[in-house]
């Protein structure tokens, strides 16, 4: 446990990524089994259940500190965890040996409910606050420390010198404390055995395309579909089981149950996740409500379907597919498609283009689907190679829409940028007044990032913590994809990835865009 | 008669009107009292301050000769006489063990005894004298860091947490943000003791104050201007202290493989240092932590306790608690944000 408590008191307080694995794979080296696959588990967020609840915690505190200090305390402090981790009367116990991380898994695994709270209480005695801190966040499943789940998946490539990819097939198979996977990081033992597991296959990615990459036109070589605007998607169907991955393997399923309850007969298949009204396909703005909702309200779900337009198909009744070229792959995936019952799963339709200019015709009108963002290029003879293989598929995104907009704030960057105004807010005129309407903090070359730090730095008005306020006199050419109507924001506006495509120094500000022309942007 | 009939707060700050003086204003007045030389209690432009005779030479420094049109200096528990001759006020300064020069002020009128705490700590402080306990009548005390959840650990923890992490990233610039004033100087002194007798590389804004305090007999050891080095990669390794808004600026970009530490009480707040981009909070501060404040709550058992700058709720919650007569006295203007924590 002291171990642990380090390790995640240095990562909390480290910003850079490359430290950040240097600090974890240390850690690997010099911990023990099983303790080291539990610290995984922990920060990846993959153990199963919380060891007690915050409200256990919180009783226990209220039982040994006066509530309105309590109260007064958590509100500066702002989180639960540390409150307590500094509130907790010292007992000067701190030289008992405490139990190591994989005890203390054992412990709370295994005690009945009316033993943990004494159980918690004896630990907290014992430790300093920040081992508290640590204990508290990891038995209530709420550890953050600036690490995600696929980090956690490129360290481990890194410790043990594996393809990312291969990680991520086994992720899924596998559990903690991962004592077979580390062991095979080690070289010491084959890869763990998933056979019988659902699992994630690393998908095949593409590139963006430049036109003359493809041609002379040869229409018979490729394969054009939409881009459809919704997530990339693994569905993963093995008996009665079936999973949901997104294109990082994180598992969503518990996110779209009224999708994977309509889906039948074993495969992986892969495709758009998107908000469906039978077959019409709602644009990016309405999945969103859909993102990040553990439990969907059964309302939401009736209100917001959630089906899959497939464009490909990796498995079929347990006879891998990935070596077949994409047309023949398309045959399976018809067969599939076909013996689905339902309609939220739809085929993504083969567009037929037989000369350039129809190519770029269909790109051209590609988007008057609003749920559609451009054209995929697929070579009809590549075979499925996970990772981003050179020429062979290739995504022709529309043209982004622009709007002048004035910069309002400025703040700080992280990691190398740290020193560097290099996130800004930037807004557009409602009569004499600025609203802001998004913020973007990419785009820009090196160069042009310490042009406008500087900038900000002599133009700034004023502060807000960590935000600075400046002069409403820089106006930048804002690129985005898409904009949406947005209750949340004060300008009712919201942009789908925002870049500063070009700096107006030249530009007066009075002449940048007013709100009414971003809001003319919105299709419908 | 009861000092709430005779000490007020007004808008320049606290005032005791039978003296007519002020006590830190915060605006130019005719005469004042200063208890320590932090910039939110020493301001430049009265006509006549009292203060010990380092925080005059403090403002001097910050602020130039010209900071006051007098000054009296004063040593610690002699007695000055202000108001009327048959109607006296009687003042005197004591020690606070805040910083260099820092007092608390005892103000003794018609009988009765209230003493202002100034800005105080009651750790050991090499560069000061301990804080001395004065009965009275009431005790205004300040709140900085009045929650029960500011324990802060001693000094010599924090600095051997600095020096191991010399020593494990022994490429790295170690850049701690310290506070000019007393911060700064606690901990190149705290390092002198632990036995780093390295020279220690200052930030310009840091010079004057630490040439102040070797001035006045108290050995910083050997301090080098960031300045003098013309080949920055040269510090890779070194210790550097700058003040606490230099850490993530331009300045800062010159050094080599920056590690950003920063010494403040309010370090032990996580989120407050992930916001400053800290990577080694170290947590030490020239405040009384909570049970400091409340053992001198206890110590001092005055019949009633004001209480000032900070979170007065928590302290005005349990100093009642305690069975004192409690207020909160709002003075606005005093910076218990970090810069003198």
């Amino acid at each position: 446990m002291q171990a642990f408590s380090n390790l995640l008191e240095q990562l909390y307080y480290t910003s850079s990524h490359n430290a950040k694995a240097a600090l974890i794979i240390d850690y690997l080296r010099n911990t023990p089994d099983p303790d080291r696959g539990w610290a995984i588990a922990a920060i990846a967020g993959t153990l199963r259940f919380d060891f007690f609840k915050r409200n256990t915690i919180k009783q226990l505190i209220l039982e040994r500190v006066d509530p309105v200090l309590f109260d007064l305390s958590y509100d500066y402090v702002g989180e639960m965890s540390e409150t307590v981790a500094h509130l907790w009367p010292d007992s000067h116990q701190h030289n008992r040996p405490l139990p190591s991380l994989g005890e203390l898994v054992e412990q709370f695994t295994h005690a009945s409910r009316q033993a943990i709270p004494d159980m918690l209480i004896d630990h907290l005695n014992s430790m300093n606050a920040a081992q508290r801190w640590a204990l508290i966040k990891l038995g209530t499943r709420g550890l953050r420390v600036g690490v995600s789940a696929r980090s956690v998946k490129q360290i481990l490539a890194r410790y043990g010198d594996k393809p990312v990819a291969e990680i991520e097939r086994l992720w899924h198979g596998i559990a903690p404390p991962y004592i077979e996977l580390l062991a095979w990081l080690e070289g010491k033992a084959a890869p763990p055995d998933i056979s019988n597991k659902i699992t994630f296959s690393p998908v095949m990615l593409s590139h963006p395309l430049s036109l003359e990459e493809v041609l002379p036109w040869q229409g018979e070589r490729w394969q054009i579909e939409h881009k459809f605007d919704g997530i990339r998607v693994q569905l993963v169907i093995k008996g009665a089981e079936k999973a949901l991955f997104s294109r990082n393997a994180d598992d969503i399923s518990h996110t779209f149950p009224d999708l994977l309850e309509q889906v039948s007969v074993d495969a992986v298949v892969d495709g758009e996740l998107l908000v469906m009204h039978g077959v019409d396909v709602a644009p990016f703005n309405d999945l969103q409500q859909r993102l990040n909702k553990k439990k969907p309200t059964k309302k939401l779900m009736e209100t917001h379907p959630a089906g899959l337009v497939a464009y490909d198909i990796l498995e079929l009744e347990n006879r891998s597919l990935v070596d077949l070229p994409l047309e023949k792959r398309r045959t399976y995936l018809l067969d599939w498609v076909k013996r689905q019952n339902t309609s939220r799963v739809q085929l993504s339709d083969i567009l037929p283009a037989d000369s350039e200019s129809e190519l770029r015709s269909l790109h051209q009108h590609a988007s008057d689907n609003l749920a559609v963002e451009g054209l995929m290029l697929k070579r009809v003879d590549s075979i499925y190679t996970p990772g981003r293989p050179k020429g062979q598929w290739f995504k022709w995104k529309r043209e982004p829409k622009l709007v002048d907009a004035v910069i309002m704030y400025a703040q700080r960057g992280h990691g190398k940028r740290s020193s560097y105004y290099s996130d800004f807010t930037f807004g557009a005129w409602q009569g004499e007044t600025l609203l802001p309407i998004g913020k973007a903090y990419s785009g820009f070359t090196d160069e042009e990032l310490k042009k406008l730090d500087n900038w900000v730095r002599r133009n700034s008005i004023g502060r807000f913590g960590p935000v600075r306020e400046v002069k409403k006199e820089l106006v930048v050419e804002v690129a985005f994809d898409a904009v949406h109507p947005s209750s949340r924001h004060k300008s009712g506006v919201a942009m789908r990835f925002p870049r500063i495509n070009r700096i107006r120094w030249d530009k007066p500000a009075n002449e940048a865009d007013t709100l009414e022309n971003v809001v003319g942007l919105i299709e419908t | 008669m009861h000092p709430q009939e005779w000490m007020s707060v007004e808008s320049p700050g606290l005032y005791c009107k039978p003296a007519d003086i002020y006590i830190d204003p915060m605006q130019p007045v005719a005469q004042a009292i200063v208890t320590h030389g932090h910039a939110d209690h020493a301001r430049s432009g009265h006509d006549t301050v009292y203060a010990s005779d380092d925080t005059i030479a403090i403002m001097h420094t910050r602020y130039g000769e010209e900071m006051a049109k007098n000054t009296h200096g004063l040593a610690m528990g002699e007695i000055k006489q202000f108001g009327k001759k048959d109607d006296p006020v009687l003042i005197s300064l004591h020690p606070a063990g805040h910083i260099l020069g820092s007092c608390q002020v005892r103000i003794e009128y018609r009988h009765q005894v209230l003493v202002i705490s100034g800005d105080y700590k009651r750790r050991p402080d090499p560069t000061c004298d301990l804080f001395e306990i004065l009965p009275c009548d009431v005790f205004i005390t300040e709140a900085t860091f009045a929650l029960p959840v500011f324990r802060h650990p001693p000094i010599e923890h924090e600095i051997a947490k600095l020096l191991s992490s010399v020593a494990v990233f022994p490429d790295r610039c170690h850049l701690i943000g310290a506070y000019a004033l007393g911060k700064c100087q606690r901990v190149i002194l705290g390092l002198r003791n632990a036995g780093y007798s390295k020279p220690i590389y200052l930030h310009g804004a840091l010079i004057k104050l630490c040439n102040l305090y070797q001035s006045r007999g108290i050995d910083l050891g050997e301090l080098l201007p960031v300045s003098d080095v013309d080949d920055k990669k040269l510090l890779a390794g070194e210790i550097v202290i700058a003040p606490p808004s230099a850490l993530a600026d331009r300045w800062s970009r010159s050094l080599p493989k920056l590690r950003t530490v920063m010494a403040s009480g309010w370090m032990q707040i996580r989120a407050r240092a992930r916001q400053r981009l800290v990577e080694l909070p170290l947590i030490i501060s020239d405040h009384c932590d909570w049970p400091e404040l409340l053992q001198t709550i206890e110590e001092v058992n005055p019949q009633e306790v004001w209480v000032t700058h900070g979170r007065e709720d928590a302290l005005v919650h349990q100093s009642t608690k305690m069975g004192y007569t409690t207020k909160a006295l709002r003075l606005i203007g005093y910076d218990d944000e970090d810069e003198t924590g």
